[in-house]
């Protein structure tokens, strides 16, 4: 394969043809049976493994030239792990990016799902460090694969179980697993809980790949996707009693940020183009230094 | 128990062994065993130490295949069904619904870095159920069976003593309602005094839900305490098998007669 | 009005540039050549080859360069190129008893046919720091015996095998495909073929810790050093428009063999066992300890109980590549604000809770 992409001596997305083919192939039979890890031969990049390396040979394998690309960590477009990925295939693709939600056909993620909700013409690429839910209670693969081909998913209750007895509620509040049209538990990846219920018959594709331990899953559209609970422990997701400072968003996950060493903090939206959006359309938090007429 | 139930009782056994052995490469651990084991059953096995007892517990349990002979166990719809013919996923199933393995050292058998109430609710959960006020009214109750104070439920398994941290593996155990029970020693490594107590306790449990159990014991006084019939080995064979309080009254074979002489002049 | 700032573009270009200017240091200091990183720091370059799994020396001394001497960076670089190599095939096995060889020698056996070669190497010097190398300047010239091109030096384990002491190399089976796990998903339990390979690749240090643990007890088993040997080997290949062999080069490689003692099961009797090494270059640590690794996560294969770190496969084979270690330590640095919110609301709302409990108490009881 001697095609070259933007980038002399590399091929187009940086992996070569070969490397690709194994990915789409894993990527396929993820698909076809949604949740199941399928085990693939990740390659080195040239980004540190845990740095979002599985997303990155996900995207790489499924970008085409006329894809237009958003890449966000922790919801924003900015932090400097995004601008690094996002710069990496504007180099290696040369593909258009973009910072708009609805504008992107591919995006890839670290621990947030868009507030704005997918389209069906859209795939979300999730970067994943720890792909099986079941690591921390049973650290062996060998019998982490016989749990989710027997279906023993007992202990995961068991761990949810323990929440409750000490806290009174179930304390999982990220990384919050979830089973997947019936069949197979899965990790969302870091993602809040809150997000969550947005993986539930999402229209958009969902992708997941963990680098390091070389594992691909997926969502195909439109699937089941159950967070673990009790019948009486409901599963629920964080709530706010602030709103966004910026934008004044009641419905969307905020991060705090300290504004100094007297207490002072600003809750403002994680997912940065979702508030930039709003504030466009003239919505106006508390904290913005203007008028919040168009708020509420 | 009703007559009739009695009787089809009486009719199948729940588990059978026929000429079941087990050889470590050329040791043969035990040998040409051959039982029936019939519903509300307590079967006593008694020897000395390198007796065989435990390898033939371990093949009886599926957690050896013997490398002679077959076991057959009756599911739930009756039919009788060799182990070795059951695919690994059909054991777990079995391990984790109908049977049950209480260890000698509580660690193997308790989760320890998990609460009393969740080592109980475990095979509930695994099992499908799936609303905690009822998996805890479970874990009270059989915490209460067990003897343990209510209060201890949240507390983990290894603050508690031997004798508590045995009668929580026990409840753990008994919580799904397991048709077979296996026990490997279970008072082994206990003060005398707390023996008695468990011992008590097994008999109480045994007696009230009619059990169906496979004991394994050094200790004579467990086996008469505990158990319906006896079978006493040596060398890795049978060497005789009746009714408890035939074979400790009038035992026949040379060993069972030491066996029960040492024993029961202390 | 407040601009939450989450980092940028400008400041990764300006860190960038920043840490270029490090690594060339004082201008005033002639900078280094590659060629003399590959001359001079040769052990290095070999390291970064053998870990890398890359025999290209230009290449790793570059990456030596870049990495401003880290040397799990420098393997780190050579490894995101190498993935970008396309795939021509697989070389013909190499016959290390063919090595010409530089250094050989044994432990087990005080006189071996084709002799003991001392070669480069630290063993023996006194390790005085030697301020006269400050200074430079050519080295003394080393005497050499005359090189015999006939000279035959058999396999040592080969030499206990002929009386049927030690156990036979491989499992025999010459036509089993051998597994590569750059290019196949590892999974448990992994052959012996994917476990060497997963050990040429770990990190120096871990499979040296590691192997140093199994001679303090953590696996049992006394290894004696069958024989190291390093020097050239040719490489040949079958090109599918030729279909018949032919040489394309020659790598330099150290191998060692180490031989425990087996006490023997039913099947087989008391006897011999193999543990080997192999490593590009010079890396002698490298491969003695992958050696003594090799051999203690045997343990399965030959009946042994699984009671050591290094016996193991799980957790050696998830834990050897620095490059997956280091990549997964540093990602800690990455921003984590979405889980450490869920946590400080998780961790606030608990502590809430636990004062409103204390707070009725506290009326309860008075």
């Amino acid at each position: 394969m001697t095609a070259t992409g933007p980038l002399p001596g590399y091929n187009f997305a940086y992996l070569n043809e070969q490397t690709k083919r194994m990915i789409r192939r894993a990527l396929l039979k993820a698909v076809a049976i949604p949740g199941y890890q399928v085990p693939f031969a990740s390659r080195e990049m040239p980004m540190p493994y845990g740095w979002g390396t599985g997303g990155m040979q996900v995207t790489a394998s499924i970008l085409m030239p006329d894809d237009t690309l958003k890449v966000i960590d922790q919801g924003a477009d900015d932090t400097t792990n995004a601008v690094s990925i996002r710069n990496f295939f504007a180099k290696t693709a040369a593909v258009e990016t973009t910072t708009a939600t609805a504008q992107a056909s591919v995006i890839q993620t670290r621990h947030r799902i868009p507030e704005e909700p997918l389209r069906e013409d859209q795939i979300l690429v999730y970067q994943v460090p720890i792909p099986e839910p079941l690591r921390f209670l049973e650290p062996r693969e060998t019998e982490t694969r016989k749990m989710h081909a027997l279906s023993e998913y007992g202990l995961m209750h068991v761990k949810l179980y323990e929440d409750i007895a000490r806290y009174g509620h179930i304390a999982t509040t990220y990384a919050y697993p979830v089973e997947v049209d019936g069949r197979y538990v899965m990790d969302p990846s870091p993602t809040p809980k809150f997000d969550n219920p947005k993986m539930d018959d999402c229209a958009a594709l969902q992708l997941f790949g963990a680098g390091r331990e070389k594992r691909i899953y997926a969502i195909p559209p439109y699937t089941k996707v159950i967070s673990l609970d009790f019948d009486d422990y409901p599963f629920e997701v964080q709530t706010w009693e602030e709103a966004c400072g910026l934008c004044g968003a009641r419905d969307s996950y905020l991060d705090e940020v300290i504004l100094d060493d007297r207490g002072g903090r600003l809750f403002c939206c994680s997912d940065t183009d979702f508030c930039e959006k709003r504030r466009a359309m003239g919505y106006r938090g508390a904290m913005s230094g203007e008028p919040q007429e168009a708020a509420e | 128990m009703s007559a009739l139930a009695a009787e089809t009782v009486e009719m199948t056994p729940i588990l059978a062994a026929r000429g079941v052995g087990h050889a470590y490469g050329d040791f043969l651990a035990c040998r040409d065993v051959s039982f029936d084991l019939y519903p509300g059953e307590v079967l006593g096995i008694v020897g000395e130490s390198g007796s065989g007892k435990t390898t033939l517990l371990k093949c009886l349990s599926g957690h050896l295949e013997p490398t002679e002979g077959e076991v057959g166990f009756a599911v739930r719809d009756g039919e009788m069904r060799l182990l070795g013919e059951m695919g690994e996923p059909e054991r777990r199933a079995l391990a984790r619904t109908d049977w049950a393995f209480v260890h000698q050292n509580p660690r193997d058998g308790l989760r320890m870095s998990v609460s009393a109430g969740a080592n109980i609710g475990e095979r509930l959960m695994a099992n499908g159920h799936r609303h905690y006020g009822n998996i805890r009214e479970a874990a009270l109750e059989w915490l209460a069976k067990v003897e343990i104070d209510a209060e201890r439920i949240d507390d983990l398994p290894r603050t508690f003593s031997g004798g508590m941290q045995q009668r929580l593996q026990i409840a753990r155990n008994l919580v799904t309602g397991p048709r077979l029970v296996f026990m490997d020693e279970p008072t082994g490594g206990l003060d005398v005094s707390v023996q008695a107590r468990l011992l008590d306790l097994l008999r109480g449990l045994v007696q009230r839900l009619g059990l169906s159990a496979i004991v394994v014991t050094h200790d004579l006084a467990v086996a008469r305490l505990l158990s319906t019939r006896l079978m006493v080995m040596q060398g890795g064979r049978v060497i005789e098998a009746g009714l408890t309080d035939q074979v400790l009254e009038d035992p026949q074979a040379p060993y069972s007669q030491l066996l029960v002489s040492s024993v029961l002049q202390v | 009005m407040y601009v939450a700032v989450k980092g940028g573009q400008q400041a990764i270009a300006n860190a960038h540039k920043l840490s270029a200017e490090e690594r060339r240091g004082n201008p005033d200091v002639p900078e280094i050549g590659v060629d003399q990183i590959d001359q001079q720091l040769s052990i290095a370059v070999d390291r970064v080859m053998t870990e890398g799994s890359l025999y290209d020396r230009q290449l790793a001394a570059l990456a030596i360069k870049q990495a401003r001497g880290d040397m799990i960076e420098a393997i780190f670089l050579v490894r995101a190129s190498r993935t970008t190599l396309p795939r021509f095939g697989y070389s013909v096995p190499m016959e290390t008893s063919d090595m010409a060889i530089r250094r050989r020698i044994s432990a087990t056996f005080k006189d071996i046919p084709g002799g003991q070669v001392l070669g480069p190497t630290f063993d023996y010097q006194h390790r005085l720091i030697d301020p006269a190398l400050a200074e430079g300047g050519a080295p003394e010239p080393a005497e050499t015996a005359p090189a015999d091109v006939d000279a035959q030096s058999p396999k040592v384990l080969g030499l206990l095998g002929q009386e049927g002491l030690m156990e036979a190399a491989g499992d025999g089976d010459d036509d089993a495909e051998i597994g590569d796990l750059t290019r196949d998903p590892l999974d448990f339990p992994a052959d012996r073929d994917l476990r060497l390979q997963n050990l040429v690749r770990g990190d120096e240090g871990f499979i040296l810790s590691l192997g140093y643990s199994t001679q303090r007890g953590y696996a049992r088993g006394h290894a004696f050093a069958g024989e190291i040997r390093m020097g050239e080997v040719a490489v040949s290949f079958v090109p599918e428009e030729l279909g018949f062999e032919i040489e394309i080069g020659e790598v330099a490689l150290t191998e060692c063999e180490m031989v425990t003692q087996f006490k023997g099961s039913s099947k087989v009797p008391p006897q011999f066992t193999r543990g080997y090494g192999l490593a590009f270059g010079q890396c002698e640590r490298k491969a003695m300890s992958m050696a003594l690794v090799d051999r203690a996560l045997r343990a399965g294969e030959l009946g042994e109980d699984r009671v050591a770190p290094a016996q193991d496969e799980e957790f050696v084979m998830s834990h050897s590549d620095s490059v997956e270690a280091t990549g997964f330590v540093e990602h800690l640095k990455l921003p984590h604000y979405v889980d450490f919110q869920a946590e400080l609301e998780l961790v606030r709302r608990m502590r809430a809770e636990a004062e409103g409990k204390q707070a009725g108490t506290g009326e309860a009881a008075e």
